[in-house]
C-alpha cells in the first residue's frame, strides 16, 4: 500500500485517496476548432512513462482536494508532492527524497 | 556430500540460439501473443525466417501470471468475433500443437447481484446468441447446480440474482500453452531469442529497418510489437503514443485443496473471479491498482479486498490461506479493447492494449498479427481494432458490457 503525504492533512493510507493519472492535461483553449486527431489526443492519449510521472491524487476520504505527485512508476516511490496549480518540479538527479 | 552426478537435462522444447544479422521479420515480446504471432507467420503464411526477440526468458511475464480464464461472451459484434474464433482455436489446439496443456471447458459463470447486472446478463446472452456464442441466463437454483459452492442466500449484501452461463469457456495451464505455440513453432524454423531486449529502432526515413537490442543490431523489414504492458516504452522509442496506461494486476493461489470447484466464476459487482487449478490450488484475482506502475507488484489491499468478495461468495473458502500473491504489469486501453494494426512507422505493427484479458485470445492475437504482418493490412478479425477507432470515435466498449474483462 502506498503511503502518500496530502498537502493539506499530511501522511495517509492510500485507500483514503483516488488516482487521477496524467497530472499537468490542461481542457483545450479552442475545443471547437479542434482536428479530430487533436481531440483523440486529448481524450484518448496520455503518457506513461516508466520512470519519474507526475500524476494527480485527490484525498476522497479526507479534506477532498486535488494534489498532484511525482512517483516512479517502477519503484512506486514518491519524488515530490506539490499543490495542484503549481508547475512540476524539476528533481536533479541525487535529490534528497 | 555426495557427488551424485545429475541426470541429463531432458529435451529441450526449443533452440536457443543466437541472433542472426537478418531476418524477414522480428516480433519483439515473447509472452503468448508474440509467441503465437511467430508460430502463425510460419504456420499460416510460410514465412519462417523469423526472430522472437524476449528481453527475459520466455512467457516470463502476463503469460505466466494471468488467471487463465478463457472465454467468448463478450458484448460487442466485434469482440465476439475475436475471441469466439480465439475459442475454437483452443479447441482444435492440443491436438494441432500435439501438446496436452489441460484445456479444460469447463464452463463460465458471470454472476448478476443487481438489478442493473440482471439486465445487462440478460442482454448480453442475447448479444451472443445472435453471435453464435453460447450462452445462457440461469436464475440462482440453477447456478447452485453448475456450482454447488456458491452462497446463493438472500441474506448477504450481495445476494446472487442470476448469471450467465457459457459451457464453453474454461482454463488452460498458460505456462504450457506457450511451450506448446513455441515447440511448434521453433520446428517450423523460428528462432527464439531470449535475454535480448530492444532498446531502440533503426529506421530509413519513415521505415523501420530494424531493432537495436542487447545482444546488438538486427535488421529486418517488419517489425511487430508483442510487449503488453511496455508497449508505450517500446512506441516512445519509435516515435508515436499509444493510448494505454500500464497498470499492475494482481491474483493470488491458496494451497491446495481437493477439487471443490467445479466452473470459474465470476464477479463483476464484488469484483472477485475464481476458479480451481487442476493441481487443487484456488485461482483467484481481481481489479487492476489504480495507479499507474511497471513494478510487477500492487497494493496489498486490493488482494484483502478481492479475499472479502471471495468470501462472500463461497463461505467454504474461509479456512483457505494465501499461498502465493504476484502481479503483472497490464496495458489498458480506453475502451479495454485491444488494438492491432499499423502504427505510424511503416513496416512497424503493434498488437497491444489486452489488459486485464488477453490470454484467451492468444490464438486469435497471434492469428491476426501474423496476418497482419505478413500482408501489411488487417485481418477482418483485427481491421475495428485499429489504432484510428480513438480518432474516428468507433470505439469498440467492452468496460462493464463484457462482464469482468479478464
Ligand atoms: C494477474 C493477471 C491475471 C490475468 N488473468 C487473465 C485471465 O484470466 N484471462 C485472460 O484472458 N487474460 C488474463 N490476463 C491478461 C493476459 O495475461 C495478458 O493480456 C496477455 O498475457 C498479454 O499478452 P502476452 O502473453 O504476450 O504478454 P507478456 O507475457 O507480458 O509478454 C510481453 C513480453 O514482452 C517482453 N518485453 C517487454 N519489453 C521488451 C523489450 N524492450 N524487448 C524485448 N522484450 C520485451 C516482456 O518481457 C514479456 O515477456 C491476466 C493478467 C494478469 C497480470
Ligand atoms: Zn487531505
Amino acid at each position: 500500500m502506498l503511503l502518500l503525504t496530502c498537502p493539506w492533512c499530511g501522511p495517509r493510507d492510500e485507500t483514503e485517496y483516488h488516482y487521477g493519472g496524467q497530472a499537468h492535461v490542461a481542457y483545450p483553449a479552442n475545443p471547437a476548432e479542434l482536428s479530430d486527431e487533436e481531440w483523440a489526443e486529448y481524450l484518448f492519449f496520455r503518457d506513461n512513462p516508466k520512470g519519474p510521472f507526475a500524476e494527480r491524487w485527490v484525498h476522497s476520504t479526507g479534506c477532498r482536494r486535488w494534489f498532484n505527485v511525482v512517483r516512479d512508476t517502477v519503484t512506486y516511490e514518491v519524488l515530490a508532492v506539490y499543490g495542484p496549480h503549481d508547475p512540476r518540479p524539476e528533481l536533479a538527479a541525487g535529490d534528497p527524497r | 556430500m555426495s557427488a551424485k552426478k545429475l541426470p541429463e537435462h531432458p529435451d529441450w522444447l526449443w533452440r536457443n540460439p543466437d541472433p542472426k544479422p537478418t531476418y524477414d521479420a522480428i516480433v519483439v515480446g515473447g509472452g503468448g501473443h508474440g509467441i503465437a504471432t511467430a508460430y502463425y507467420l510460419a504456420r499460416n503464411h510460410g514465412i519462417t525466417n523469423v526472430a522472437v526477440l524476449e528481453k527475459g526468458w520466455l512467457a516470463g511475464g502476463n503469460m505466466a501470471r494471468n488467471t487463465t480464464i478463457i472465454r467468448s461472451n463478450y458484448l460487442w459484434d466485434e469482440s465476439a468475433a475475436i475471441y469466439e474464433f480465439a475459442l475454437k482455436q483452443w479447441e482444435l489446439l492440443p491436438a494441432e500443437l500435439d501438446y496436452d496443456f489441460l484445456f479444460s471447458q469447463r464452463g463460465v459463470l458471470n454472476l448478476a447481484h443487481t438489478l442493473q447486472d440482471v439486465r445487462e446478463g440478460n442482454r448480453r446472452v442475447n448479444a451472443n446468441k445472435l453471435n453464435g456464442v453460447d450462452a445462457e441466463w440461469l436464475e440462482p437454483d440453477e447456478v447452485a447446480k453448475v456450482c454447488p459452492i456458491v452462497n446463493i442466500s438472500r441474506d448477504v449484501r450481495y445476494p446472487v440474482l442470476g448469471a450467465t452461463f457459457q459451457p464453453r469457456a474454461g482454463i488452460a495451464k498458460h505456462d504450457h500453452v506457450a511451450w506448446a505455440f513455441a515447440r511448434a513453432a521453433d520446428r517450423l524454423g523460428v528462432d527464439f531469442i531470449q535475454n535480448c531486449e530492444v532498446v531502440d529502432f533503426l529506421t530509413d526515413g519513415d521505415r523501420v529497418v530494424g531493432v537495436r537490442t542487447t545482444r546488438g543490431d538486427i535488421h529486418s523489414g517488419t517489425v511487430g510489437l508483442a510487449a503488453a504492458g511496455h508497449s508505450s516504452v517500446l512506441a516512445a522509442k519509435a516515435g508515436f503514443r499509444l493510448p494505454v496506461q500500464s497498470h499492475p494486476l494482481q491474483a493470488l493461489v491458496s494451497e491446495l485443496h481437493e477439487p471443490v470447484h467445479p466452473t470459474v466464476v465470476m464477479s463483476n459487482h464484488v469484483h472477485v473471479y475464481v476458479s480451481q487449478a487442476h493441481k487443487g490450488e484456488l485461482v483467484m484475482g481481481a481489479g487492476i491498482d489504480a495507479y499507474n506502475g511497471y513494478g510487477q507488484r500492487g497494493s496489498f489491499h486490493v488482494i484483502e479486498h478481492q479475499m472479502a468478495a471471495a468470501l462472500e461468495l463461497f463461505p467454504i473458502f474461509a479456512r483457505a490461506h494465501v499461498l502465493r500473491t504476484w502481479g503483472g504489469i497490464v496495458d489498458v486501453s480506453p475502451d479495454a479493447s485491444p488494438i492491432i494494426g499499423c502504427t505510424p512507422v511503416e513496416g512497424l505493427y503493434v498488437n497491444c492494449g489486452w489488459g486485464t484479458g488477453g490470454f484467451k485470445a492468444t490464438p486469435a492475437s497471434g492469428w491476426t498479427m501474423a496476418h497482419t504482418m505478413a500482408t501489411g493490412e488487417p485481418h477482418p478479425l483485427n481491421k475495428p481494432f485499429a489504432l484510428e477507432r480513438f480518432i474516428s470515435g468507433a470505439l469498440i466498449d467492452e468496460h462493464g458490457a463484457a462482464a469482468v474483462a479478464h
